[in-house]
């Protein structure tokens, strides 16, 4: 289970694991930074959690399971991947496995992680140079997300990283990526706006083959899902690049922002059409939106969430924690 | 997924036909696929049940008349009730009769709000307002050289101190440069913030006492989930705000976030953002929108944008040559163009009912804009005569054309089979014979399909 910014990368073979990071910060600060996230992220969790709890009554019966599905349908896992779940722990508890409410609830986190995991949750860094791409709709939260992924590898593992700014459409996008990079302190190519977004990631690579760098990373211009010309464009830009290198991307992450609805599952769904999604990025859970969809991206789609966003500073974005998250989803 | 709720509810009711009324158990099998389908389209659960409670009620007092199938019947009363609770009258955004009045925009991150500001400003500068655009978000690296940016392409003066003074200020202060400058709007781009950041709400709620807005306005982004309630509703508290600007709506999220804040806070949706253009903002249309979250296409979007851009006397003038069977490519080229101007095609194609399964077929065959640039390009490397009569074009004119257009000797005839296909269906219409949509799926598939090159 990945917990630590080690955990989430596979590094190549033999090359050591990277020692305990810096900290950043002084350890007070950083513990305050800490528990000012757990105490945003309580705040409304521990409310649903009181209130899940006292309506689950003293016995399994239809209003327990109404109620876990109402849980997870206002979490936003979906009614399909919803009835499945709680029909799966129904089934259980007619066989006599699970029979008081408390039980089913420590059952049904143990499903909802199961569900969550599908296949390697670790981000693939073997090669070298590892090429990761990132994709996603308009503000999901690509940008922030490379520029914290960027900080991490560089600043905690030790990596050298070249960004590609690959957004060649967004109204200052370079710009907001340029800013990140500098805080990152790696190096980021940039294209003319408007330009072509393959030659900026062909470049990127070419930079980091020459200086001996171990990641690139890709940003792409945000996109809907249902703009086919955009979405063959953003084909291209991948294609550009698996000719470029031989076996890149190696990562191709799609940024899903936890406030996104059932919409959620048709995005992951047409860009893994396009570009082979390996895995999730779920942004924007600080606020009360569960990101359930993740569950259901996962369950249906088979793309494992490896990567959260929990706000905005730099240790915000955290590897994906399977159990923690399907706690949060019934609110504990 | 649940495209055609009208469709599952026809034939969950069918048997019923005839029967005159409907049972408590075909309503409740019914309101079954209601829900469904609603919380398909993200409406906030417990909406979803008031309101379904509440239909179940309209739906076993109604008689099912003899002509209509009670699905229809239930469709119906759905898409009123629906309507209802979207809707209300639609309301303007507030403007002072004089002076500068004040426009502030708020959010989550990622809403749209920049781009928001903008398409509202170029919206108010056609209407012949002078608008201008405060730059207040001082979190986001490099928001204040994006919404730089597109005020440029709106043709709007961007009001920006940087990113050092309080945002409180710098709205102040733009507030000041805009009535010195006769500006008789200013719109106040604020930073995306999470409805819990205490902090950066007491700010929101700062900028809005500090510049006495005349409307506040909630950009929500319409794929949102069942947490719109929650976030429509602390905003509402923190900032009162009077509307909401719905963005994204050119993807196919259903938008039932819509209706969940309208539900939870009576705000009412006022503008619809439905594409990249700067130009693609919308005055928000509530019955569209019900159709829209049931999944049962926007006939009446579809006709007025039609509308909007073909102008009477061409349409005329088309009709007399198809009536002639005159109609050549020159003018296929220009009803092509025409539709275009209409915005991308699963746009045009999305507000079709009926259209999810004739989409996906679509898709398969590639059949988008990029296809559409491709055809342009053929026709436009033919000369005018071959483009009057297609017929003359036969083995070097076909390589020629191939050539100049970057495509294929394969693509240059099949687009003139289609073509001459295309004129029989015409010359059908011209002798009354409406062909239904079904003989024209066939026709297109007997060709193989809208796939003119690869």
């Amino acid at each position: 289970m990945a917990a630590t910014w080690q955990d989430a990368f596979e590094l190549p073979d033999g090359t050591a694991a990277p020692s305990a990071p810096e900290p950043a910060e002084p350890e007070e600060e950083r513990r305050g930074v800490l528990s000012r996230l757990r105490d945003r992220l309580s705040k409304s969790r521990q409310a649903l959690a009181d209130e899940l709890t006292a309506s689950l009554g003293e016995t399994l019966d239809a209003e327990t399971w109404e109620r876990l599905e109402e849980t997870l349908i206002l979490a936003d896992v979906g009614a399909p991947t919803t009835a499945r779940v709680v029909g799966e722990l129904e089934t259980e508890a007619e066989s006599g496995s699970v029979d008081a409410p408390e039980q089913a609830r420590e059952r049904l986190i143990e499903l909802l992680a199961e569900t969550a995991e599908p296949g390697n949750g670790r981000i693939d860094l073997t090669q070298r140079p590892a090429v990761v791409m990132v994709v996603g709709v308009n503000g999901s939260g690509k940008t922030t997300t490379i520029g914290k992924i960027a900080w991490h590898l560089q600043r905690e593992l030790g990596l050298s990283v070249v960004i590609a700014a690959a957004d060649t459409y967004r109204a200052a996008a370079t710009e907001q990526l340029e800013t990140w990079a500098q805080r990152a302190g790696c190096e980021i190519v940039k294209g003319s706006p408007g330009g072509d977004a393959g030659a900026v990631a062909f470049d990127a690579i070419s930079a980091a083959e020459s200086r001996g760098a171990d990641v690139v990373i890709v940003d792409t211009a945000g996109r809907l899902h249902t703009h086919g010309n955009l979405m063959q464009e953003l084909a291209k830009v991948r294609r550009v690049i698996s000719k470029r290198l031989e076996g890149a991307p190696h990562e191709t992450l799609i940024t899903i922002d936890s406030t996104t609805g059932q919409n959620g599952l048709r995005q992951a769904q047409a860009f893994s059409e396009a570009v082979e999604v390996s895995g999730v990025v779920l942004t924007k859970l600080d606020g009360t939106a569960k990101g359930g969809i993740a569950l259901a991206i996962a369950g249906e789609l088979g793309i494992p969430v490896k990567l959260i966003g929990v706000g905005e500073t730099l240790e915000d974005l955290r590897p994906f924690d399977a159990r923690e998250f399907a706690r949060a989803l019934l609110g504990s | 997924m649940f495209d055609q709720l009208s469709d599952r509810l026809q034939s969950t009711l069918s048997e019923v036909r005839s029967r005159g009324k409907l049972s408590e158990a075909d309503v409740d099998r019914a309101m079954r696929e209601i829900r469904l389908a609603l919380l398909e389209a993200d409406v906030n659960f417990k909406v979803v049940k008031s309101f379904t409670a509440e239909l179940k009620e309209r739906c076993l007092g109604a008689g099912v008349l003899d002509s209509l199938d009670p699905g229809q019947q239930v469709v119906k009363i759905v898409n009123e009730e629906l309507a209802k609770l979207m809707g209300g009258a639609g309301r303007e955004i507030v403007l002072a009769p004089s002076g500068t009045s004040v426009i502030l925009m708020a959010g989550l991150q990622g809403s749209g709000k920049t781009t928001a500001c903008a398409k509202l400003a170029k919206q108010l500068a056609k209407d012949g307002r002078t608008p201008a655009l405060a730059a207040c978000d001082t979190q986001r690296p490099a928001a204040i050289e994006q919404l730089v940016t597109v005020g440029g392409r709106a043709g709007v003066p961007v009001y920006e101190k940087g990113t050092d003074p309080d945002p409180v200020e710098i709205a102040e202060w733009a507030l000041n440069r805009a009535r010195a400058e006769d500006r008789d709007v200013l719109i106040v781009d604020t930073a995306g913030r999470l409805h819990v950041d205490e902090e950066l709400m007491d700010e929101l709620a700062a900028i809005k006492k500090r510049v006495k807005p005349h409307d506040v306005l909630l950009v929500l982004d319409a794929m949102t989930g069942q947490d719109a309630v929650n976030v429509a509703t602390e905003f509402a508290e923190r900032t009162d705000f009077d509307g909401i600007v719905l963005t994204k709506l050119d993807g196919d999220a259903r938008g039932g976030a819509a209706l969940s804040v309208k539900a939870v806070t009576g705000k009412p949706v006022m503008y619809a953002s439905t594409g990249e253009r700067i130009e693609e903002l919308e005055r928000f249309q509530p019955e569209r929108m019900a159709s829209r979250i049931l999944g049962m296409g926007d006939v009446l979007s579809l006709i007025e944008k039609a509308e909007e851009v073909s102008d009477q006397q061409q349409a005329e003038e088309l009709e007399r040559k198809i009536r002639k069977q005159e109609f050549t490519l020159e003018d296929f080229l220009q009803q092509m163009r025409q539709l275009r101007r209409m915005g991308p095609l699963s746009n045009v194609l999305g507000m079709l009912p009926g259209m999810g399964g004739a989409m996906k077929q679509l898709k398969g065959a590639n059949m988008d804009d990029r296809e559409l640039d491709r055809l342009e390009a053929i026709i436009l490397s033919m000369t005018p005569e071959e483009r009057r009569r297609p017929e003359i074009i036969k083995g070097s004119r076909r390589k020629r054309i191939a050539q100049g257009s970057g495509s294929t000797v394969q693509s240059v005839n099949q687009l003139t089979k289609q073509f001459a296909q295309m004129q029989k269906l015409m010359k059908q219409l011209a002798e009354g014979k409406m062909p239904s949509p079904e003989s024209i799926a066939r026709s297109a598939s007997r060709s193989g399909g809208p796939r003119f090159t690869r």
